[in-house]
C-alpha cells in the first residue's frame, strides 16, 4: 500500500502530542508535603502507598496530598500497618475492605471496569479509522471539487 | 437513507448529551459500601454517659439495631436529628449512637440540647471504629440484622424519603423474619 503523505502529515503531530503528554505525565508526579519522620525509608513507602489511595472526603485528592482529618487518620493507619511489617498488598486490601475499589486510584481489571480500561483505546482506533476513511475519500474526489489554489 | 446522512452527527451528539446528562444525575459522594452483607466490624467501646461500661458488638447479636454515626461538630447531624428522634419515639428500631472523633463534654451537651434518641451512645474518640465501618462523612447510618450483618448504609443526613422508602421496609422485613 502506498503511504499517503497527507495521512502522515496528520498522524505526525498526533504522535508528537501523544509523546509529549506521556513525558509530561511522567514528570509531574505530585509533590506532596512529607511529614518529618525518623525513618525515611518507611516514610517513602507510606507516601507511595498513600498516593495510590483516594481521599473520600475530598474525592479528587489522594490521602497523601489531602489534609482532611480522615486522610491524616488513614495515613497514620498506613504507616502503622507498614511499620508492623504488613505488605503493601495487605494495606490496599484493608482499605478496599472498608471503602471499596473506589479508593484505589488504579482500579482493578474486572467486568465492571473493562470499558474504563479499554474504552479509550477503542475510541482511539475508531477515530483513526474514520480519519483514514475520510482522507481516502477526499483523495478520490475529482480536482474540480476543491477550490483552486490562490497562487498557482 | 442517504439523504438522512447529514443527521448522523446530530444523533451522535444527542447520544453524548444523554450519556452526560445521566452522569450529572449520579451522586459522586455515594460510594457503594463493600460492607453490605458482611458482618459488622467488631468493637468494644465505652458509653458516653457511663464511660466505665463498655458495649461490644456481640452484646447486640440477636436483635436488629441501627448505628447512627454523629458528632457535635457536625452540622448535618443536627439537621437529621429530628428524624432520629422520630425513629426512636416510634420504636422502629433500637438506635445506638456512635460519637465519632468528638469531645465527651461537647457531645453530652449536644444531646442534652437536642434530645437523646439513643439506647446508648458509644464513644469512638480516635475514629478507629469509624475507619472499620468505612465512615468518611458524618452522619452515617447503618442497619445491622440479628445475625450481626450490615444490611444497609446511608451516608449523609437521613431524609424522610430515605426513612420511608428504604429504612422502614427493610426494618419490617428484618424484624418480621424470626
Amino acid at each position: 500500500m502506498r503511504v499517503d503523505r497527507r495521512l502522515v502529515a496528520w498522524l505526525l503531530p498526533l504522535g508528537v502530542a501523544l509523546l509529549l503528554a506521556l513525558l509530561a505525565a511522567s514528570h509531574s508526579a505530585a509533590r506532596e508535603a512529607a511529614p518529618a519522620s525518623a525513618d525515611p525509608a518507611l516514610e517513602a513507602r507510606v507516601q507511595r502507598v498513600a498516593s495510590e489511595l483516594r481521599c473520600l472526603v475530598c474525592q479528587n485528592e489522594t490521602i497523601a496530598a489531602s489534609n482532611a482529618e480522615l486522610a491524616v487518620d488513614l495515613r497514620n493507619q498506613v504507616r502503622e500497618m507498614l511499620r508492623a511489617g504488613q505488605s503493601e498488598r495487605e494495606v490496599f486490601d484493608y482499605m478496599t475492605d472498608r471503602y471499596g475499589d473506589f479508593v484505589l486510584y488504579r482500579p482493578p481489571l474486572n467486568n465492571a471496569t473493562l470499558a474504563l480500561w479499554f474504552g479509550p483505546f477503542v475510541l482511539l482506533v475508531l477515530g483513526l479509522l474514520s480519519l483514514w476513511w475520510m482522507l481516502r475519500r477526499r483523495n478520490r474526489l475529482p480536482p474540480d471539487r476543491f477550490e483552486a489554489d490562490e497562487n498557482p | 437513507m442517504k439523504r438522512l446522512r447529514f443527521l448522523w452527527p446530530l444523533a451522535l451528539f444527542l447520544g453524548v448529551v444523554v450519556l452526560l446528562f445521566a452522569g450529572l444525575g449520579l451522586n459522586p459522594r455515594e460510594v457503594p459500601s463493600p460492607l453490605i452483607g458482611k458482618p459488622a466490624p467488631a468493637f468494644a467501646l465505652p458509653k458516653l454517659h457511663a464511660p466505665e461500661q463498655t458495649i461490644r458488638r456481640d452484646d447486640l447479636l440477636g436483635k436488629v439495631w441501627m448505628l447512627n454515626v454523629w458528632a457535635s461538630w457536625c452540622a448535618p447531624c443536627q439537621e437529621e436529628h429530628p428524624l432520629v428522634l422520630d425513629i426512636a419515639k416510634r420504636n422502629l428500631v433500637a438506635v445506638y449512637g456512635l460519637n465519632y472523633k468528638d469531645q465527651g463534654d461537647a457531645a453530652r451537651r449536644w444531646l442534652a440540647r437536642l434530645g437523646d434518641p439513643y439506647v446508648a451512645t458509644l464513644v469512638d474518640a480516635d475514629g478507629r471504629i469509624g475507619i472499620d465501618y468505612g465512615v468518611y462523612g458524618v452522619p452515617e447510618t447503618f442497619i445491622i440484622d440479628r445475625q450481626g450483618q450490615i444490611r444497609f448504609k446511608h451516608t449523609g443526613p437521613l431524609t424522610p424519603d430515605v426513612l420511608r422508602t428504604r429504612i422502614e421496609p427493610l426494618l419490617k422485613e428484618l424484624q418480621g423474619a424470626g
